[in-house]
């Protein structure tokens, strides 16, 4: 069988994340922030698997299911906070969040 | 029975907590029973220990109740420790304590802090049967601060009126010279001796100690600094004048009776370190001396009945620590007792008088008073014979055992003898000007009064005490084992007599300016010299003058260099550099959160060049 | 199988590009959704068949379906793409990518170092729940517990008063 080199599949899991975070960064719908959010974790997830895959071991996968199970109850919380604040401030421009100013 | 003397001081403390906790919501005849009852009890608690005590025979008793704390090999206790010299004390602060508070519920009738009053008032009597009872000088030094306490509260206890906070601060701060001074001494002697257990102590100073040892004159010497505040004594004596400002029962209790002779009482119980350090003792000597000469020169010229006997009672306590000073330990608490007897009567009466005239202080807008106020006339009569000496009244026996022991003194002794004495010729004369210008004369009243103030609970405890003043000298003072046996001196009948007859040629001096107005006052002060003495007799030797060009003044002058706070504006650069860096920081916190995210992955970078660099 | 793995990279990395670039939501959620199936196609290639269904299962099925329910809710209809534009200025996006090119360029030289060809194998679902219900079962409480946690707090959160 042919053999995949672990740093492709690391590399590929940076790059992911690295456009998650850009997504986070750059958009100002509250929706499309929490799905980069979801691309970071799961790029998170990917190099678990990629973990798991060099050593032959199913510990990695476990990650994964933590991982994945993070992301369920983190979308449930936040979906419920975009709900609240559309209902609030009737936009999802997170940038009205900004009570905090110091 | 002698296993509960530590009840003593637990009744009149259930009786301030009783009185503090309901804060003036119980009724007044309530609060009487509550407040005078209490004393009482302790009272009759004193006077049952005290006869079993006697009838034992043995020279000293302790019962240890707790320990107070334990920090290394220091472990003072709540131990009483009874013996002659607290025997006395302790029945005389309870006993005429026990008078004062029954009197006290008739003065303070009509006073809105009754139950104020009557809490301070017990717990005042708490703290001083615990500083005559206490076996060690921490205990004896936590009653000290408490009726320091329980004075300072006293003084300025019609609070409204400003000047009587102000007296009450001087008290405070005074004494306090004075207080500093004795815990200092307090370090001293347990570094020193490593205990503070006063018997142990004694002994210890005693083996470890020759006479004239440079650390026992040190230590006498701060012990004798805390006396001389708490007794006010030269050079502390400035507060007791004002302390009159309290109600006149606590000028009876506090500022006669009892807490101005716990100075006395405080080298009367470590005299042993007195007597290790000879200079010391002769000092306390012409400390009594001075002030009591000083004092009886203020008296002759003041105008307000109760700083006219706050004078005299510097002066008498003047004799007290004559009496220490020439090692006549036992005389000098004879003093105090009969005092104690004699200046409450006094002071009492001249609450009687105070309150019948409407709050009058003034002798001179009193007069002709005798037939109006017969309780207080004859109250004032026979206190004031006791006061001058009259022979066979109680201040007789004490003040002529003194004056015999001063005689019988090397040294300095025929000083004090003489001063002494002519100390008891100023007595006559003050003494006999107030009664004179208070009773007899003519009357310059505002308001003359219709009828003398007061009933049974204030009459009964002049009644006892007048009985007191004139037999109090027959009362025999178990403290011979406590001190030793001192050679009896004897000095001619001549010079006795002469030494008897001086009060009552004072007494005679008076009469005749005050009562027969052979000679005239007026005459006296015409010239200007008589005027400026007068004046400066009047303000107390200047010392209160003195005393604010030499601390007062240079402590505000100080206070007014220092007003922009000098060691603070350190603290003030702290906060305005932790302002600066705020407003530069705050900038950062602009409440978007893509802002705060992008941070996070700065910080992140960051945090993985670093590694990598690494 | 090695071709598999480089062709659904690519997918993901294309697809996932395309969802931060999208004004429309819903083409952006699809997009998300294409790119979690890619990722679950890789787990399988990395042997690890029992992620790459939960992967496509709970990922790419429930989490997204529970992000069109709320986009469903919000009811955002053309106004929104208008503003969507508007809010995506070229300006702001230099800071963010520079800080994620620079983000990148670390991981890719930190990673460069690891030289290793990983043959994989495959580790099934029996390996993982042995592991699961045997030394990790208080993951397995702790993950449940989360989830409640979940639950309880959206249900507060989107509750109306």
């Amino acid at each position: 069988m042919e053999s995949i080199p672990v740093e492709h599949g690391l590399i590929l899991a940076a790059i992911l994340f690295s456009i998650g975070l850009i997504g986070v960064l750059t958009r100002r719908n509250i929706v499309f922030v929490l799905m980069s959010l979801e691309i970071m974790l799961n790029a998170g997830g990917l190099a678990f698997i990629v973990g798991a895959a060099r050593w032959g071991h199913a510990e990695g996968q476990i990650m994964f299911l933590m991982i994945i199970t993070l992301a369920a109850a983190e979308v449930a919380v936040g979906l419920g906070l975009i709900i609240q604040m559309f209902r609030r401030y009737k936009t999802v421009d997170i940038n009205v969040l900004s009570e905090m100013k110091g | 029975m002698q296993e509960l003397i530590w009840l003593l001081p637990t009744y009149p403390l259930l009786g301030f907590l009783a009185l503090v906790l309901t804060a003036g919501r119980l009724p007044k005849n309530v609060v009487a029973i509550i407040g005078a009852g209490s004393v009482g009890l302790s009272f009759l608690t004193a006077a049952i220990i005290a006869a079993q005590f006697l009838a034992s025979g043995e020279e000293y008793f302790i019962k240890e109740v707790w320990t107070w704390m334990a920090v290394g090999g220091f472990t003072p206790g709540f131990n009483f420790y009874l013996d002659g010299l607290s025997l006395v004390m302790m029945l005389v602060i309870t006993g005429v304590g026990f008078l004062i508070h029954l009197y006290a519920t008739g003065y303070m009738a009509d006073d809105p802090g009754y139950s104020r009053f009557f809490s301070y008032m017990n717990l005042f009597v708490a703290a001083m049967l615990m500083l005559v009872l206490g076996d060690n000088l921490v205990l004896l030094y936590l009653g000290w601060e408490g009726v320091g306490l329980c004075s300072y509260l006293l003084i300025g206890f019609w609070y409204t009126n400003p000047d009587n906070g102000y007296a009450a601060r001087k008290a405070f701060v005074v004494t306090r010279v004075g207080d500093t001074a004795m815990a200092l001494g307090l370090f001293l002697l347990f570094a020193e001796l490593g205990t503070l257990n006063i018997q142990d102590m004694l002994h210890a100073a005693e083996a470890e100690w020759e006479i004239g040892n440079g650390l026992a004159v040190a230590a006498a010497l701060l012990l004798l600094g805390g006396a001389v505040g708490k007794s006010a004594q030269l050079p502390l004596q400035t507060w007791l004048p004002d302390a009159m400002a309290g109600p006149t029962p606590i000028s009876a209790l506090i500022h006669a009776a009892t807490m101005v002779t716990a100075g006395v009482y405080l080298i009367a119980r470590t005299h042993i370190l007195f007597e290790l350090a000879p200079n010391v003792q002769e000092l306390v000597g012409w400390v009594g001396l001075i002030t009591l000469l000083m004092a009886g020169f203020i008296a002759l010229t003041q105008s307000d009945i109760k700083r006219i006997l706050a004078f005299s009672t510097m002066s008498q306590i003047g004799y007290m620590f004559l009496a220490l000073g020439v090692g006549a330990w036992s005389a000098g608490i004879l003093h105090l007792m009969t005092h104690a007897f004699f200046k409450a009567l006094l002071f009492l009466a001249s609450g009687t008088v105070i309150l019948s005239l409407h709050h009058e202080q003034d002798i001179f807008k009193m007069g002709a008073l005798r037939q109006k106020l017969p309780v207080s006339f004859f109250s004032f009569l026979l206190g004031s014979l006791a006061l001058t000496a009259f022979p066979y009244t109680s201040g007789y026996f004490s003040k002529d055992e003194i004056l015999i022991a001063a005689h019988g003194m090397e040294g300095p002794g025929m000083i004090f003898f003489y001063g002494g004495v002519f100390g008891a010729f100023l007595t006559g004369i003050y003494t006999f000007r107030l009664f004179f210008i208070v009773f007899f004369g003519e009357s310059k009243a505002a308001h003359p009064p219709e009828q003398e103030y007061g009933g049974w609970n204030m009459n009964g405890p002049l009644i006892l005490l007048m009985i007191l003043s004139v037999v109090g000298g027959f009362i025999a003072v178990p403290l011979d084992p406590l001190f030793g046996d001192h050679e009896e001196h004897h000095i001619s009948g001549l010079l006795h007599a002469f030494m008897i007859a001086v009060p009552l040629i004072g007494i005679a001096i008076s009469a005749c300016f005050f009562y027969f107005k052979i000679w005239s006052v007026e005459k006296l002060m015409a010239s200007s010299f008589a005027q400026s003495l007068h004046k400066f007799w009047n303000s107390g030797w200047g010392f209160d003058w003195l005393y604010d060009r030499l601390f007062v003044l240079p402590f505000l002058w100080l206070a007014r260099i220092n007003r922009a706070d000098i060691i603070d504006s350190f603290y003030g650069l702290v906060v305005e550099v932790s302002r600066a860096a705020n407003g530069m920081i705050v900038k950062t916190q602009s409440g978007y959160l893509r802002w705060y995210a992008l941070s996070i992955a700065a910080g992140l970078v960051v945090l993985i060049t670093i590694g990598v660099m690494l | 199988m090695i071709a598999l793995f480089y062709i659904a990279g690519a997918i993901a990395v294309i697809a996932t590009v395309a969802v931060i670039l999208q004004t429309n939501i819903v083409h952006g959620l699809l997009y998300l959704i294409l790119s979690l199936l890619a990722v679950a196609v890789i787990f399988y290639v990395l042997g690890a068949p029992f992620a790459a269904v939960l992967e496509a299962i709970v990922y790419a099925g429930a989490i997204m379906v529970l992000f069109l329910f709320v986009i469903m809710m919000l009811n955002l209809g053309q106004h929104t793409r208008d503003q969507e534009r508007d809010w995506l200025s070229p300006r702001g996006w230099i800071a963010p990518s520079i800080m994620a090119a620079i983000l990148l360029g670390q991981l890719l030289t930190v990673l460069s170092s690891i030289d290793y060809d990983l043959v994989p194998e495959q580790v099934g679902v029996m390996e993982v729940s042995a592991l699961l219900f045997g030394p990790y079962v208080l993951a397995v409480e702790l993950a449940s517990i989360l989830l409640l946690a979940g639950l309880v707090a959206a249900y507060h959160l989107a509750k109306t008063k």
